[in-house]
């Protein structure tokens, strides 16, 4: 066992982990962040993606001991500071972007770095970005209108187009 | 205007926020105090007889508690199939029995034989491996071929049963002949054969289960990821373990899709409880997504012979159908019901068609179990259908509107029943086409193709035109044709003191969104807010006695019950208003939320009643009990029949067989609609799942039973590239007739009428391509699949 020490969601936090012991499992088990979900056992959902030092990082992958001193950002983080929906948030509900809500912390935390590296992205940047995720219950319709939506562009009028 | 509030409206789903802030509570985001880990230990042979399982060494491991086989579970009783199929014979299916555990053969990979409980996750899985080490299976041939398995008296899935069948099923056997005839007669037949391929459900949440048993009163408690926790809780208790039904609660908290793979119950539910109770403590298990894989109930898997018989202009005269139907190594509880019910009765389409026949044999094979997945029967008879009147138009060189329009059932036949014997109520399936047609600008195809073509694609367009039954329907029917339960269900609507409501429902939400539409009903049935109103799902300590969410139920049967709930509320609110108004109950009105004296300005709020029901000093409690709750059971006179249009553009890559899906429009007729927003979202997720099953998915099991599509490295998910963007329109509605809240489901809509669509167009752009012998290609329509058909 190792004791690590990150700071998540802006605050410090440690813990003793084994060597083999993922993020994904630090976060759920050790932080009782349960937003953070864990679909597969390949990497290849996306249904647990956060931010390790800005960047989305689908946290099954990746050990707790590999990030310690990081900062690292959960859906749980991702609401304003007066508890309310942060846009990306928003925009989700406002368009209807989940159903079961089990995608949708990584698709949250996934469509957040994609805005902050592109802030206007095309409907194609979107659905390519987004790969890495998998929505069974969407059909991607409203969360590509949604990231749409967040970025400030007319989700409706492009989706009709 | 679009409404903004009630029955009409879009209104934003209020679960969303807990999902978006991640604050759902899943199975597996529960901590238990005291809870203990399951692993299980699975066949890694498709086919085997245990010959020893040593477990000394495993239960000696660090922080192992338990140790459980087959053996533990030998006496206790199956898993039982919900629906008795009687062959064409009339001989009884033949139904062997399910056990929590397998014992002494397994049948499947990831046929679970074994468990082991430890102090941590680690620990389990460490000794789990080391029991599998040490359990000795002499493997036997696999099983996997349906059309091989059939009469193979040797080598059999279960040992009592010579020829692995589970039965030979003809509908409707007294027609045959006249069917027979009438193709032999015909003009023109068509024949297509076709597979239907066999998809995993791939709900993004695995199952899960927390079992927890309480020495104190011996009461059990199951928090399981179930689209039905009142059906499992009857499984559990009256057919596995012989619980008490009244000791057992079953919690299906938040859970993340379903599709059907949740409707069933599971041996690891079985296992999580007897292992509680074993221990006293409580015992979780989450699956990874492997064992998802090879344990999960899949679905479709059918291969078929369809004919359709018809004169040269292209009325139909007969459809005679043809299907072996996989059902795997064991009997899932709706099994059996899947590849007959659920698709023989809708084997005449919306098509006015004299003579329907169709025969089904369902298969054991060492493979997963099959049941229903989203649509279940109904997207196997479309698919069937569509792509059979597809292949005839092109035989006979004639337009697939103009031949869906000369067949379709016409407005002025409804009620119409079909010669596979069900009763349409009502639709108008010339008006979904239409509209169609329109949105998909039709006439503009041929510019877009030349288009496409100076890109030097192949542009195609495919038409699909389906029905569903759905919102399954009346008990005393379903129990005739071999139902094991009733199909009716529940709501209680309790009137709380200070006015605002609480609605405990048989129907379980796992991403339909009823915490928001269902108090959108009793909103504007009740004339009080939407936020006073909160549904109470998935406990059955909680809720009536329903039958859950699955066949596009939740409204036009449990939603349905809670109108009628509701009604009870009004005219209890009726009398007490009476009473406190001095007035007589037939003068009382009730209309936005107060009940008034007609012709008066007297009158008297929904609070103030409420508020007199539980503090009843001014009440005739000589003659009217105290209090405002009631409860309804629902159990429908008929189906619902949903039907609709759908075209698929797409553009074919003829140089590497890739398909695009440029364009995909659904006219449906769901009947009302309490939710736009909401029935829009399910069918995008019914077209995203059908246009996974045309052109991506399948399961592919090897000829020695391993499943070679085990993990999303293998088995081809639908990602957000593969899809465009959808329209949808359900303006054409034809109101259920039978329901008061004239609701039909639109759950599985978008999952049945888009293969055929899909894989119409591929045909399509092939055609026109000039690929003129290209007149079929199985799903998935992969590139590789397209490139052979095109180059074979
Ligand atoms: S759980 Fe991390 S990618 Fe699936
Ligand atoms: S909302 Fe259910 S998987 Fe995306």
């Amino acid at each position: 066992m190792t004791k690590v020490a990150m700071t998540v969601n802006g605050k410090a936090v440690s813990g003793e982990v084994e060597g083999r012991t993922l993020l994904s499992a630090f976060l759920r088990e050790g932080q009782g962040l349960t937003g953070t979900h864990v679909g597969c056992d390949t990497s290849q959902c996306g249904a647990c993606v956060v931010h390790v030092d800005g960047k989305a990082v689908k946290s099954c992958t990746v050990f707790a001991a590999d990030v310690a001193g990081s900062s690292v950002k959960t859906i749980e983080g991702m609401a304003n500071a007066d508890g309310s929906l942060g846009v990306i948030q928003q925009a989700f509900q406002d368009h209807h972007g989940l159903q079961c809500g089990f995608c949708t912390p990584g698709m949250v935390m996934s469509s957040a770095a994609l805005l902050a590296e592109n802030p206007k992205p095309s409907e194609q940047e979107i659905r390519e970005y987004l790969e890495g995720n998998i929505c069974r219950c969407t059909g991607y319709h409203n969360i590509v209108k949604a990231v749409l939506a967040a970025s400030g562009q007319d989700a409706n009028a492009i989706a009709a187009e | 205007m679009p409404k903004d509030h009630g029955i009409g409206a879009s209104t934003k789903r209020r679960e969303d926020v807990r999902f978006l802030t991640g604050k759902g509570v899943y199975t597996d985001d529960m901590r238990v105090y005291g809870q203990t880990y399951a692993v299980f230990v699975r066949s890694q042979v498709a086919h085997g007889r245990i010959k020893s399982i040593n477990t000394g060494n495993a239960a000696a491991m660090p922080g192992v508690l338990a140790v459980f086989t087959g053996e533990d579970f030998k006496d206790v009783g199956g898993n039982p199939a919900g629906w008795l199929i009687k062959s064409r014979n009339g001989e009884a299916m033949r139904e062997p029995k399910r056990p929590v555990l397998a014992h002494s053969k397994v049948r499947h990979v990831g046929d679970a034989y074994a468990a082991v409980i430890a102090e941590t996750y680690a620990q389990a899985k460490d000794a789990a491996q080391q029991l599998a080490d040490d359990t000795e299976i002499e493997e036997l041939p696999a099983i996997v071929d349906m059309a091989a398995a059939l009469g193979n008296t040797s080598n059999r899935v279960h040992d009592e049963i010579p020829d692995n069948q589970c039965y030979d099923w003809g509908w409707i056997e007294d027609n045959r002949a006249a069917v027979d005839a009438a193709i032999k007669a015909a003009p023109h037949v068509t024949t297509l054969e076709l597979v239907n391929n066999r998809l995993v459900p791939n709900a993004m949440e695995p199952r899960a289960s927390i079992g927890e048993y309480f020495p104190g009163t011996g009461d059990y408690k199951l928090t399981t990821t179930s689209q039905n926790p009142h059906l499992t809780r009857l499984l559990v208790a009256a057919f596995v373990l012989g619980i008490p039904e009244n000791k057992l609660t079953v919690v299906a908290p938040d859970v993340g899709g379903g599709f059907g793979s949740k409707i069933y119950h599971y041996g690891e539910e079985a296992l999580v409880l007897a292992a509680a109770k074993k221990l006293c403590r409580p015992v979780r298990w989450t699956a990874e997504r492997s064992e998802s894989f090879l344990s999960d109930a899949h679905g479709r898997d059918h291969v078929t012979k369809i004919e359709l018989a018809s004169d040269l202009e292209g009325n139909f005269i007969a459809f005679r159908t043809e299907t072996m139907a996989n059902v795997g190594a064991y009997l899932s509880n709706f099994a059996t019901v899947t590849p007959t019910f659920l698709h023989g009765t809708l084997m005449a389409g919306p098509y006015k068609v004299p003579h329907v026949y169709v025969n089904v044999k369902t298969v054991f094979t060492n493979t997963a179990p099959v049941d229903a997945y989203r649509g279940a029967g109904r997207p196997e008879a479309t698919y069937s259908l569509e792509r059979v009147v597809d292949k005839m138009c092109r035989e006979l060189n004639l337009d697939p509107f103009e031949v869906r329009r000369k067949n379709f059932i016409t407005t002025d036949m409804f009620p119409y029943t079909t010669p596979v014997a069900l009763a349409y109520d009502t639709g108008n399936y010339h008006a979904t086409l239409d509209k169609v047609m329109e949105m998909a600008d039709v006439a503009g195809f041929e510019k877009r193709r030349a288009e496409s073509a100076k890109r030097g694609k192949l542009r195609g367009m495919g038409l699909s035109t389906w029905i569903e039954a759905c919102g399954i329907a009346p008990s005393h029917l379903v129990g005739i044709l071999g139902a094991r339960v009733g199909l009716y269900d529940a709501a209680t609507v309790r009137v709380n003191a200070t006015g605002n409501i609480s609605v405990m429902v048989g129907a379980h939400s796992h991403g339909q969104g009823h915490e928001t539409v269902f108090p959108q009903i009793v909103a504007s049935k009740l004339g009080v807010p939407e936020s006073s109103v909160e549904i109470v799902h998935g406990d059955t300590s909680k809720i009536p006695f329903g039958m859950g969410s699955y066949g596009s139920r939740s409204l036009a049967v449990c939603g349905v019950a809670m109108d009628k709930a509701l009604d009870k509320i009004v005219a209890k609110g009726k009398k007490i208003a009476a009473h406190m108004l001095e007035a007589s109950e037939d003068d009382i009105t009730f209309e936005d939320g107060r009940f008034s004296v007609a012709g008066t300005d007297k009158a008297k709020t929904f609070g103030e009643i409420a508020f007199s029901a539980y503090v009843p000093h001014n009440y005739p409690l000589e003659t009217l009990e105290p209090g405002l709750e009631e409860t309804a059971f629902y159990d429908p006179a008929n189906f619902t029949y949903p039907a609709g249009a759908y075209i698929c553009e797409a553009e074919v890559d003829a140089e590497t067989g890739k398909v695009d899906i440029l364009a995909f429009y659904c006219a449906d007729d769901f009947g009302n609609i309490m939710n736009p927003m909401i029935v829009e979202g399910q069918v995008h997720g019914g077209v995203g799942q059908g246009i996974g099953q045309a052109l991506v998915e399948n399961t592919y099991y090897d000829s020695n039973g391993q499943l070679l599509t085990g993990s999303y490295m293998d088995y081809a998910m639908p990602r957000a590239t593969d899809v465009p963007f959808y329209t949808v329109d359900y303006s054409c509605q034809t109101p259920c007739t039978h329901n008061p809240l004239g609701v039909k489901g639109c759950g599985e809509a978008g999952a049945i009428g888009s293969p055929p669509a899909v894989v119409n167009a591929v045909i399509d752009a092939l055609q026109r391509g000039g690929h003129t012998h290209v007149t079929h290609i199985d799903m998935p329509v992969s590139p590789s699949r397209v490139w052979s058909a095109i180059n074979g």
